[in-house]
């Protein structure tokens, strides 16, 4: 192996290695020798950087001096959901004010849950001559005048993806920006922005871009104007609508419908808002084709659900609202044998009452029915023990299982008790889980199975659940492969984590909120454990303030080698060596 | 690089963090005699509450909690799953067939139904609203609340015929009488904008389709703002003289005669007085509404001179 390796020149291996886009692979070819290190770290184009603060842009620029595509990702998780305070941090700044000077010919930049502002918009847009992809998902800071200087300089642009991110909606002319010579846009996202676009400057857009792929609309653009915008794209893959509902007109249903049936590559369909079932029958035709459904906007009830997704016979994705009720997942068992993920959102989180019926048997029979299903995100109000062993029998191919049940430490509503045969089952049989998320009421037994058969789980995240710190101690102990553990309100404190203190290097983070860990517990791991940023996030003021043994409200611990990081608020205390004698 | 001792061995490891043995962990050897006695307090759940709270304390003395026993001990089975039993669901709950591994892992006996429960931290957290949880988006949220108001159970308008009251939270609005019908012709579809108020922090949002008119609107901007706006002013001092100067802050809203105009920016992201154009006109281009200090307006256009942006 290493006579061969030598016989090779450099320039055969930098050609082989091209071959390999696996990150975790070219990870791995990079630790086999001195040569090899050296041959693959001038062939990497690409970096994913899983948090912007586990390395500084220097340390990425030094090793790898080509790159044309980064990836970086900034805040926790749990952030989606307001658990981490505004002004926390995921600045991008920094790391686009560097690698502006050293790639030149970066091409493209993914960003997730960071803070970008218009100066680094602009940056890019001026910086990157032949800047190609830029995709900001749940990102915020920027506004739509960031967003004018991309679409006014970077030529070469083929993606732009807003998905779910916040824009500062300063106008809507910003599309106007986009050159009457530029024609090489692929993908375009725009379904986050409230207001609304240019429209005419939007029809001229997509018109003169023939390799337009995926469009995606947001609410502000109405119904009877997405004939005249798909006519021009009739090349499309996927498309999201915008508000779904107008006046009654038969002539605009039947342009809708024309066109639909016009774009006959057309696989993907999103938007949805505001629908009116009316006009659903205008994608019916074309429903046999889809591949991917997004409903999760559509507020439309079980019979019109069940129209469509029966005729939907080679769905592999489906996003939908809870309004299609168990009944219309029978339907979608029976029509959708090539279905792969499914997830159901709920409509009315918040009612006490159920407001639909979705149950545990929706889900069963989805599990029965449709045999490639792998990944499921499912709210609903009660589970059984029963259903969870049931679905995981069936399916034991499932990568990753989120269940939400929406009231926390619901038990098994047949016999009362904990869930944790059911969510044991999940883990034991599906051998090739990487993501759970658990709920309903769970005792540390649940977390014994995970840590016992839980081996390939990389993303764990915990709500309201277990007994004591043993739990803790069985996911730290047992999951080989973890990479993120996020864990609210559970009782888990000091023993457990200082115990698993090494495995925390081997994840990429940890989130810990209203749990037991103390302060004391978080000064010791940063001591000990140079190579982690153990972060105590507090509103209530300084954690010094509070007794040592105080648990501190949130906590975020996560490997670097680039040190503390120097951007943190004022409820963002880093635990250091010397963290005593910080001003805080 | 900064300097840091941390930083030297970085680039051969980047990205990829290899966990090494730690100096540290070398003291373990001779806490070990502690962590036997730690390991033991961890048994059943009984003990447990006592030990969390000694166990915290203990805590800053060692890191090695569990004893390498402890940590390898999962190389045995635990306990033989209770949905490992082959006759189907119903044996679920039966806790047969239990080897012992440790004392920790030993099951419980299965509690009767009403007390299996028995999690020390369910105490802490009423019931009702938590932050972040159910775990969804705040976008969905909105359009959870934004669309209740909508969807109807098709069945039960299906089956009574019956016109549904929609109530809405927004101030000042008129109950909308709706059913599935005239969804569709969309005289009653909902048109939120949403609406700021100088002064005011927080933001509303308002449906125009609610509102008829200019003097309909004018008294919703007062309800939606009043208490916000007295609120505002109580934290700057004042009392109930104040109650009667916010009532005042509302008048002449529409002709800017008052403290506050109401101006609007419309689809080509300009900012326009309210009142000039026809209600539908009006409520076909607006985009967003705000409420300024009639101070801040150019002179020319207050007092009654407007400026006809927009011929009708």
């Amino acid at each position: 192996m290493q006579r061969m390796a030598l016989s090779f020149p450099e320039e055969v291996l930098e050609h082989v290695f091209s071959f390999i886009r696996s990150e975790r692979d070219r990870n791995v070819i990079s630790l086999v020798c001195k040569s090899w290190y050296e041959i693959e770290r001038w062939c990497r184009w690409r970096v994913f950087i899983g948090n912007c603060y586990a390395v500084s842009p220097m340390m990425v620029i030094k090793r790898f001096p080509e790159v044309r595509s980064i990836s970086l990702k900034g805040k926790p998780h749990f952030a989606d959901f307001n658990l981490v305070p505004e002004g926390w941090g995921g600045f991008v700044c920094p790391w686009i004010g560097a690698i502006a000077k050293a790639y030149p010919w970066l091409e493209e930049i993914r960003l997730k849950r960071m803070v970008i502002t218009d100066e680094s918009l602009e940056l890019i847009a001026r910086s990157f001559k032949n800047f190609k992809v830029l995709v900001l998902s749940s990102c915020e800071g920027f506004s739509t005048d960031g967003l004018a200087a991309i679409a006014a300089n970077c030529r070469n642009l083929r993606e732009l993806d807003l998905r779910e991110s916040e824009v500062d909606d300063r106008n809507g002319h910003w599309l106007s920006h986009f050159p009457d010579s530029y024609t090489s846009l692929v993908s375009l996202n725009i379904s986050c922005l409230g207001s609304e676009v240019s429209l005419s400057a939007l029809e001229r857009l997509i018109g003169r871009c023939p390799n337009l792929q995926t469009l995606r609309l947001n609410r502000a653009v109405p119904l009877d104007r997405l004939a005249n915008l798909l006519a021009r794209t009739p090349q499309l893959i996927e498309f999201g609508t915008g508000a779904y509902s107008s006046e009654i007109r038969p002539e605009v249903f039947s342009k809708l419908s024309g066109a639909l049936s016009g774009c006959k590559q057309l696989r993907s369909l999103s938007g949805f808002w505001d629908v009116l079932p009316s006009y659903l029958p205008a994608i019916y035709p074309i429903c046999s084709r889809l591949t991917s459904l997004n409903l999760s906007y559509a507020t439309i009830q079980s019979l019109d659900l069940i129209k469509l997704v029966s005729q939907c016979h080679n769905l592999q994705r489906l996003w939908v609202l809870d309004y299609i009720e168990d009944a219309g997942l029978d339907a979608l068992a029976v029509s959708c044998k090539d279905l792969r993920e499914l997830r159901v959102f709920p409509s009315d989180p918040f009612a006490l009452e159920p407001n639909v019926t979705l149950t545990e048997h929706g889900l069963v029979s989805v599990s029965e029915g449709c045999p490639k299903l792998q990944s499921v995100l499912y709210f609903c109000r009660q589970m059984s023990n029963a259903a969870l062993i049931t679905i995981a029998r069936n399916r034991p191919n499932m990568t990753r299982f989120r269940l939400c049940i929406i009231e926390p430490r619901t038990p098994d509503y047949l016999t009362l008790q904990p869930l944790d045969a059911g969510f044991g089952a999940v883990v034991e049989y599906c051998k090739d889980l990487r993501r759970l998320s658990l709920s309903g009421l769970l005792t540390d037994r649940v977390f014994e199975y995970i840590g016992t058969y839980g081996k390939k789980l990389e993303m764990l995240s915990v709500a309201f659940a277990g007994d004591s710190d043993l739990g803790l101690h069985h996911i730290l102990s047992g999951c080989d492969n973890l990479r993120k553990l996020e864990i609210r309100d559970c009782p888990f404190g000091d023993k457990a984590l200082l115990a698993n203190a090494a495995k925390l290097e081997t994840m990429r983070s940890l989130w810990m909120s209203s749990c037991l860990v103390s302060y004391g517990a978080c000064k010791l791991l940063g001591h000990k454990m140079p190579r982690l940023n153990v972060e105590v996030i507090d509103e209530r003021g300084p954690p010094d303030s509070r007794p040592e043994s105080c648990p501190v409200e949130k906590l975020y611990i996560y490997r670097t080698i680039a040190g503390p990081r120097l951007d943190m608020p004022d409820f963002v205390w880093t635990m250091e060596d010397d963290s005593e004698f910080r001003i805080s | 690089m900064n300097g840091r001792s941390r930083n030297e061995e970085a680039f051969p490891q980047l990205l990829d963090l290899i966990p090494k043995d730690r100096e540290w962990h070398e003291n373990r050897a001779h806490k070990f005699s502690e962590e036997r006695k730690l390991e033991l307090r961890l048994g059943p759940p009984g003990e447990e509450e006592d030990d969390v709270v000694r166990g915290r304390k203990e805590s800053l003395l060692s890191l090695g909690y569990f004893s390498a026993s402890v940590n390898g001990g999962h190389t045995q089975k635990p306990v033989s799953p209770p949905w490992a039993s082959s006759s189907k669901t119903q044996n679920i709950n039966q806790q047969k067939g239990v080897s012992v591994s440790s004392s920790f892992l030993q099951p419980q006996p299965s509690p009767p139904a009403n007390t299996a429960v028995p999690n020390s931290s369910q105490k802490r957290t009423a019931p009702g609203p938590v932050v972040g949880w159910p775990p969804i988006r705040s976008f969905r949220k909105n359009l959870a609340s934004s669309s209740t108001s909508k969807v109807v159970s098709q069945h039960e308008s299906q089956n009574h015929q019956q016109r549904v009251v929609v109530e809405d939270k927004v101030a000042g609005k008129k109950p909308v009488a709706d059913n599935n019908n005239n969804v569709a012709v969309g005289g009653n579809k909902s048109l939120f904008v949403k609406i700021n108020m100088d002064g005011v922090p927080i933001g509303r949002k308002v449906d125009l389709n609610a509102y008829y008119s200019y003097e309909k609107l004018s008294s919703a901007v007062e309800e939606l703002f009043r208490d916000l706006l007295a609120a505002q002013r109580d934290s700057c001092g004042g009392g109930i003289q104040n109650k009667q100067e916010v009532e005042k802050a509302f008048i002449g809203l529409l002709d800017g005669s008052g403290e506050y105009t109401l101006v609007y920016e419309d689809n080509e992201g300009d900012r326009m007085l309210v009142g000039d154009v026809p209600w539908h006109m009006f409520v076909s281009t607006v985009k967003r509404l705000r409420v300024l200090k009639s101070s801040e307006l150019p002179a020319f256009t207050r007092g009654g001179c407007k400026q006809d942006k927009i011929t009708t």
